[in-house]
């Protein structure tokens, strides 16, 4: 599983970045975490807001930062 | 029914009860609340407790409503209208959508990509920090009513004309070569929330902003605490003080390259009002303070050209300084 976190480093995608990597490991998912600032990755994804979570190349959400449990929920889903 | 509108005004927003309540708790404790330090102290203690308390509640309160604007569906509302229309309708939206300044990057990105004119997403941008119920509703509690809806409406006027004058001026290609030009991208499915869904998105945006706001309501309180007590009368009034009359120039520039919530500047608007300032001057203060901010701008700088940039901080800082000049014209008709 390829996870990506797009933002511009403010403090909220920091945070997506922490969750999203510490609900991987709880969720027991092999997956690579990678932190994206890179701008033409948001045009290409087509995000509106910052952070937002990638996975697998599909757009989950964008603008919020979920609550860790509800990470971990959604990724053993995916897993 | 005046003084029921008064009571809610004094005590249920301005919660004048409560500065009360510290005072006399003060006092109790052997702290003369009319001293300098106890004055202060009771300032303090009551505005920071007033803050949180009116912070939890709107914030709360208004991301609920803005679950329901996400930036996706308001660009497809903006789609639908041209020329000065569509500015207003940027305006508006700009006040109920969840945005935070880091969002301004995609969220340009976006709009310009949707093929919405950059003076449209300039008036977003413009009154997305600026006018807000949050903001109406606190300027309720430090003023008045008649005085927060003319902040309102003005800071909506300067929105929608602000970027209407970028556009006029032509500066919609001075965009960064990137953000034209590729396809419409991936384009999100944004399903509708459920409204538990709702008020998780409320209560985590309320957690998360106080958390983020409260060392500047912190610093503001402290700042708006000296300025009430400690700060001499003199120095107040030769720089800011009615008789000043660059008074605005000088509240605008210095809040201008200022980051700080529009909750963190409400101490601060408090304390120098009661110490004198002119409304005018203490609104072009907040206003400088929340509409633009040396990050902000930096931010932009990514996807707008230096020429557009400019412009777009020298329209905003000079409707500013107007609307300062005109509500220090006005003010004794809303006092």
């Amino acid at each position: 599983m390829h996870i990506k976190v797009l933002g511009s480093g403010c403090k909220s995608c920091d945070t997506l970045t922490e969750r999203v990597r510490q609900a991987a490991a709880d969720a027991g998912v092999d997956a690579t975490v990678e932190k994206v600032t890179d701008l033409a990755e948001f045009e290409r994804y087509g995000i509106m807001s910052t952070p937002a979570l990638v996975i697998d190349d599909e757009v989950i959400m964008a603008g919020r930062v979920p609550k860790p449990k509800d990470l971990v929920k959604m990724l053993e889903r995916r897993g | 029914m005046s003084s029921v509108w008064s009571f809610i005004q004094n005590q249920v927003l301005g919660m004048r009860w409560l500065n009360d309540l510290v005072g006399a708790g003060l006092t109790q404790i052997g702290i003369d609340p009319a001293g300098y330090l106890g004055g202060s102290l009771q300032f303090f203690i009551y505005d920071v407790i007033k803050i949180f308390i009116l912070l939890g509640t709107l914030i709360f309160v208004i991301s609920y409503i803005q679950s329901y604007f996400p930036p996706e569906r308001t660009r497809a509302i903006l789609g639908r209208y041209r020329g000065l229309k569509a500015n207003t309708i940027a305006a508006l939206l700009g006040t109920v959508t969840p945005f935070c300044s880091c969002s301004s990057i995609p969220l340009f990105m976006g709009f310009t990509r949707a093929g919405l004119p950059v003076g449209v997403t300039f008036s977003f941008l413009i009154s997305s920090p600026l006018v807000d119920l949050g903001s109406l509703i606190l300027l309720t509690s430090i003023f008045n009513l008649e005085i927060a809806l003319a902040y309102v409406v003005v800071g909506l006027i300067l929105a929608i004309f602000g970027g209407a004058l970028i556009e006029k001026l032509g500066l919609g290609t001075e965009i960064e070569d990137f953000v034209v030009g590729s396809g419409p991208g991936q384009e999100m499915d944004t399903p509708d929330l459920s409204r538990s869904e709702r008020l998780d998105f409320a209560r985590e945006e309320t957690l998360g902003i106080a958390r983020r706001v409260a060392p500047y309501i912190f610093i503001g309180v402290g700042i708006g605490a000296a300025i009430h007590n400690l700060v001499p009368q003199a120095i107040i009034e030769a720089l800011l003080g009615n008789d000043n009359p660059f008074s605005v120039i000088i509240a605008s520039v210095l809040g201008v390259p200022m980051y700080a919530d529009i909750f963190g500047t409400i101490p601060i608007a408090e304390a120098l009002h009661l110490r004198g300032v002119g409304i005018g001057t203490v609104l072009s203060f907040m206003m400088a303070v929340t509409a633009l901010s040396l990050p902000s701008i930096i931010m932009l700088r990514k996807v707008v050209k230096p020429k557009l940039l400019g412009f777009f901080v020298a329209i905003v800082t000079g409707g500013i300084i107007v609307i300062g000049y005109l509500f220090n014209a006005i003010e004794h008709l809303f006092i």
